[in-house]
């Protein structure tokens, strides 16, 4: 067990490792001294309300991450985390500032009505795949952009949207559907979802290890046909592993929605559903993993205003994104064959000659 | 059996030198078994052919003499000289071409596009190349406008074009990889003439078969290899089939024989009518009818590729059967799933463990759970019992003797046979009633070979129905009560495994057998009478 753990340590520290000297290097070229970088981008977190909204960006990141992760478990690209998400959040707001309910309900009812618009989104693309063979990269791509066009004409102000202030957004919802948050005064609010978050991810890795959903759904990604000989029906992984996906999906926008904005804006954030793909990545599926990966994210992402301040260009934070998630994925195929190897060295020496073929010739 | 062995040190100092030596090749996979010490060599101008089972490394011994995989120990010399193949453009540099059994032909382009991508270097893509074609065409035995699209081309002018492709780009030594066995008769016979025409204009040939009667009608000699290693070197003029067979299939091998019968008269496992179709309507299972009793073990017979793995798989809920009936123990199970049929008592040894079997990157425990993941010891509910998985993980490392340092250990780390007795042990749990076992022994070391079929006795002797498919004909014969020989998706006929011989079977597998009234296989045939 001992060695499990080293081993599932190595891989992410190389990771880091090797990134951290991509970035250096990407740094250096565009003139700028790497520890000084590093050195502001820390500080950062002390500054103003940077360090909650570091929590807060996590918690998304972590519910994107999650329903990217699912897909992943079983070989599936979710690339429509996106769309979902918008759909989901959407839905949600039109359906929350609608309604009037008793506190605790009117959330519950949000948060549901998010995961079935999401899981609603991500059906399509399901039904696709298993009836007509189509990949879900192609048909997600495109329920994307169509759910980027659908949302684009339900918060126009002739259907579901209402100008306030100068900006259209849905209706808000009643304070009964609003979830109060931890506040930390000048440091800022920590959204009431980041529970979600915590929960899902604890829901996701008991699923993933200890269920018999989570064992076919892993079997279904590491070996199709073993699978089928095991007994699981692969279709209906594919669909109901896609629709978790979605309704997973369909929960990122809520922490900010229900917790700040109150309404779906035009403001909405977007890339989310990107980011969760990244993240997922990183983290190598686990949900301790994926907690990290969102909170390395969110620190990027939040602390990188500060770099214009030593003169960096502050894209250089997405580029040190893009270098730790192919780091990650580099040094985790390398950790696993070595590892692999390593294992069946031991066995050989353990069993004698029990791998050698029998070489009975004449 | 000595006098026939080719050994590399005394062939090199004979004045041909050969168009291909392999000496001491030697190639591990984890878990499987591939090569170890193989010697071949080839003459200039002869079909050799490589014979064996599937599985017995014919193949993993092409991909190494093709550059597709570097061998661990051992040399490779073409025409003399020492090479060392890091990739396939390596060994066609040097002469060498392959012609797989799975045909590598864009449909949508021209027999010039398909035959010129990739070699655009060599003669251009224009007037110098169609010429160049035209002028292989002849040696191939193929007359058609080169810019004829694919598509529109037979089985059998596909493969010439495959040959051509092959000597386009200058090869003089040929792989063919089971060609025969996408053919019908007359194309093979069509397919023979070529070769023997190419072969007088000073090309080499390393023929890839199983097929025992094809062998013998075109090799100037034939390696048979057998369980990774090569057996010897024979001519197909003084050798007999019964001899090849036993070369083969290893007739010194331990016996599997299980004579005290314990059949009884209790019906487990009913088939009727069984149909399988490919998409386009050719029937691949036609109305199969079987029995197998409590304490009873019906052998399938055949030659890969007749519907044995078609039938398994049919009756296992993996295919979706066309029409017919599957009953287990008097109960309909032809509308249930995969996990509804296990469930109700069958027990799946898959005819390859590493795709269908296990999750090779799991630790032992977890592979304890596939295929029960709904039952004790290993689930509870909806969720699983990994105390129970492991608990009974071990219990199966211990019966059933897996070699393993441990149940964490990822199922690739174990060898062949060990991967195979956990298989084993993991489809004897929770009390089957019948067992499906497809090549149980396959790729397996002699000593696990011999563990696998006491527990399957045994399991037989506690009243287990099994159903057994196995290209070992000695194993069928000894392990059967009775025995089903298939050929084309039909049972062609039924053999008394207490009389019948591995040539006898043989013969049946390839439509030659003769069969009396009652469908029962008549057993006075000689050796050689497998020709008809």
């Amino acid at each position: 067990m001992n060695a499990r753990l080293r081993s599932s340590l190595l891989a992410p520290a190389l990771a880091i490792l090797f990134s951290a000297l991509l970035c250096a290097v990407a740094l250096l070229a565009s003139g700028a001294n790497p520890g000084s970088a590093l050195k502001v981008m820390i500080g950062q977190v002390g500054e103003g309300q940077v360090a909650v909204d570091i929590v807060n960006s996590t918690a998304i990141y972590i519910l994107a991450a999650l329903a990217a992760a699912i897909g992943f478990q079983m070989n599936l690209l979710n690339i429509g985390i996106e769309g979902q998400y918008r759909v989901g959040a959407l839905v949600a707001a039109i359906v929350g500032g609608a309604l009037a309910l008793p506190p605790m309900l009117h959330w519950l009812v949000i948060i549901l009505v998010a995961a079935v618009a999401g899981a609603a989104w991500a059906t399509l693309p399901a039904i696709l795949k298993v009836t007509r063979g189509v990949h879900e990269v192609l048909s997600t791509i495109m329920m994307n952009a169509i759910a980027f066009g659908l949302a684009a004409y339900l918060i126009r102000r002739d259907n579901f949207g209402i100008l306030i202030g100068n900006n259209v957004s849905t209706k808000p919802i009643p304070e009964s559907g609003q979830v109060p948050g931890i506040d930390l005064g000048d440091r800022g609010t920590i959204f009431g979802l980041v529970f979600l978050s915590v929960v899902a991810a604890a829901v996701y890795g008991v699923v993933m290890n200890r269920t018999r959903f989570g064992f076919e759904l892993k079997a279904s990604g590491l070996s199709p046909t073993a699978a089928a000989a095991g007994g699981v029906n692969a279709k209906r992984m594919i669909v109901v592993s896609l629709l978790v996906s979605g309704a997973i999906a369909g929960l990122v926008g809520l922490p900010e929605i229900l917790g700040r904005d109150h309404a779906y804006t035009l403001n909405f954030a977007t890339g989310y559903g990107f980011a969760g793909i990244g993240i997922a990545l990183l983290g190598r599926n686990h949900p301790v993993g994926i907690a990290f990966g969102s909170l390395l994210w969110a620190f990027l992402d939040k602390s990188k205003v500060a770099l214009d301040n030593v003169g960096v260009p502050r894209e250089i934070a997405t580029i040190m994104q893009g270098a730790i998630v192919l780091s990650v994925v580099v040094s985790y195929e390398i950790v696993k064959r070595v590892e692999l190897a390593a294992e069946q060295r031991k066995v050989g020496q353990a069993m004698g000659t029990a791998t050698e073929p029998a070489g009975s010739s004449s | 059996m000595t006098d026939t062995d080719v050994d590399p040190a005394t062939t090199s100092d004979t004045p041909a030198v050969p168009a291909v030596a392999l000496a001491g090749i030697t190639k591990r996979f984890p878990g499987v078994v591939a090569n170890s010490d193989v010697h071949l060599s080839v003459r200039v101008g002869e079909v050799h052919a490589l014979c064996g089972e599937n599985g017995a490394g014919k193949s993993t011994l092409m991909k190494i003499l093709y550059g597709m995989q570097p061998p661990d120990e051992g040399t490779i010399e073409v025409d003399g000289k020492q090479v060392r193949f890091k990739s396939p453009s390596d060994a066609i540099r040097a002469g060498i071409g392959m012609v797989h059994q799975h045909f590598m032909l864009a449909d949508n382009l021209t027999v010039l596009e398909n035959v010129v991508l990739g070699a655009e270097g060599m003669y251009g893509i224009g007037k110098r190349a169609r010429a160049r074609i035209r002028d292989l065409a002849g040696a191939v035995g193929l007359d058609l406008d080169p810019s004829t699209l694919v598509e529109r081309l037979g089985v059998a002018d596909r493969q010439r074009v495959e040959i051509l492709k092959v000597l386009y780009r200058g090869a003089k030594i040929v792989i063919l990889d089971e060609p025969t066995a996408v053919l019908v008769p007359q194309e093979v016979d069509e397919l023979f003439d070529t070769l023997r025409t190419m072969r007088a204009d000073g090309y080499t040939f390393l023929f890839i078969s199983h097929k025992l009667d094809e062998v013998r009608a075109i090799a100037d000699s034939i390696t048979v290899i057998r369980r990774g290693t090569t057996v010897g070197t024979v001519d197909p003029k003084t050798v007999t089939s019964r001899q090849l067979a036993e070369m083969m299939v290893g007739s010194e091998l331990p016996s599997p024989e299980t004579r005290t019968s314990t059949v009884t008269d209790k019906e487990i496992l009913r088939v009727d009518g069984l149909t399988l179709r490919t998409p386009d309507g050719r029937p691949l299972l036609d109305s199969l009818d079987l029995v197998v009793h409590s304490g009873e073990v019906l052998g399938i017979a055949g030659v890969e590729g007749n519907g044995q793995t078609e039938l398994v798989e049919t009756i296992m809920g993996i295919r979706k059967a066309a029409g017919g009936k599957v009953l287990l123990d008097g109960r309909d199970l032809t509308k249930a799933g995969t996990l509804a049929r296990r469930e109700a008592g069958i027990g799946y040894i898959p005819e390859d463990r590493t795709r269908h079997g296990l999750l090779l990157t799991q630790p032992l425990w977890a592979n304890r759970i596939l295929g029960y993941q709904t039952r004790r010891p290993t689930s509870r509910g909806a969720f699983l019992d990994v105390a129970g998985a492991r608990k009974d993980t071990r219990r199966i490392v211990e019966e059933f003797d897996v070699r393993t340092p441990g149940i964490e250990v990822a199922a690739a780390s174990l060898s062949g046979g060990n991967q195979q007795k956990l298989v084993i042990g993991r489809e004897l749990s929770g009390e089957p009633v019948l067992l499906i076992a497809s090549h149980p022994t396959r790729g397996v070391d002699v000593g696990a070979q011999a563990a696998i079929w006491d527990h399957i006795r045994n399991a037989r002797a506690a009243g287990l129905a099994v159903l057994l498919v196995s290209a070992d004909l000695d194993e069928l014969i000894g392990l059967s009560d009775s025995i089903k020989v298939m050929l084309r998706g039909k049972f062609v006929a039924d053999a008394e495994p207490s009389s019948v011989t591995p040539e006898d079977l043989g013969c049946a597998m390839t439509g030659a057998g003769v069969v009396d009234d009652s469908g029962l296989l008549v057993t006075d045939q000689t050796a050689d009478g497998g020709t008809p």
